[in-house]
């Protein structure tokens, strides 16, 4: 009982900030909203029983990806002329697709939904079985993401480099 | 309502509004966090589904879509720092002569 009121709350949370994202201004803002929306969703994984997606959605997304974030937002100046005015010219078309997008989801995901299962939350998936799964059967991928990130590294020296070179 | 579907509503709803934020956004940070946003969307339903089939599976491939976001934010702030340097303003109007 008290879980599945967590649930709610979590899922509550996530929903309220991402709406923040979108009627705050100052992008500062905006990044600790999304913080919350991430903090809120790991909140529902740990929920879930995924307890090794909710510390790396910590870890990877509020620890690494916000904090890149922040870091780039105090980088650049604050008196910016997209601060002033917040909504682009696309506001009411931009607002009623979304809507709509959001009717056809909901149509379209509330009839083929499989049968409630119990099983929902119920099994717990540690630390444990994901590192046996992970090293056993997936450690090809497990190389394919080392590799990634090493191409990712050298793309964004290079684009840094191809900056300094137009720009003096 | 079913905690399911309940999941299923979240993560159509941040999927929702991240793209809302996309194209009604004029400030490019903010319209990166806005992707992110979706991005999230989507993995809450990935997770719902995988833990749902019980598969191990599906939480490895959440681990792996959490390392390529990383990668992409990776290059994608160096992109738009140099936008901004030369440009000096954030403004996504700013760039309307971007071409392809």
């Amino acid at each position: 009982m008290i879980e599945t009121l967590l649930l709610y709350l979590f899922a509550g949370t996530a929903l309220l900030a991402a709406v923040a994202m979108l009627v705050l201004r100052h992008p500062m803002r905006v990044a600790l909203a999304l913080v919350v929306t991430m903090l809120a969703l790991a909140g529902v994984y740990a929920l879930l029983g995924v307890h090794v997606i909710a510390v790396f959605q910590v870890l990877i997304y509020v620890g690494a990806v916000m904090v890149f974030m922040v870091y780039v937002i105090m980088l650049l100046d604050v008196r910016d002329r997209s601060y002033v005015g917040k909504f682009s010219r696309l506001l009411v078309p931009a607002s009623v697709g979304s809507v709509l997008l959001l009717a056809v989801l909901a149509r379209a995901l509330w009839q083929d939904l499989p049968a409630p299962s119990t099983a929902v939350g119920e099994t717990a998936f540690g630390v444990q079985q994901f590192s046996i799964a992970f090293l056993n059967e997936y450690w090809l991928h497990f190389e394919l993401v080392s590799v990634l990130l090493v191409v990712a590294i050298v793309a964004a020296l290079a684009v840094i480099k191809a900056g300094w070179r137009d720009h003096g | 309502m079913d905690k399911i579907q309940m999941l299923v509503a979240l993560s159509a709803g941040l999927f929702a509004l991240g793209l809302l934020g996309i194209i009604v956004r004029r400030n490019v940070l903010v319209m990166l966090m806005c992707m992110e946003l979706m991005l999230n969307g989507v993995n809450v339903m990935l997770v719902t589904f995988a833990q749902q089939a019980g598969s191990t599976a599906g939480a490895v491939l959440v681990f792996l879509v959490f390392v390529v976001a990383a990668a992409e934010i990776a290059i994608a702030i160096p992109i738009v720092l140099l936008l901004a340097r030369r440009k000096h303003t954030l403004d996504i109007d700013a760039y309307v002569d971007l071409k392809g």
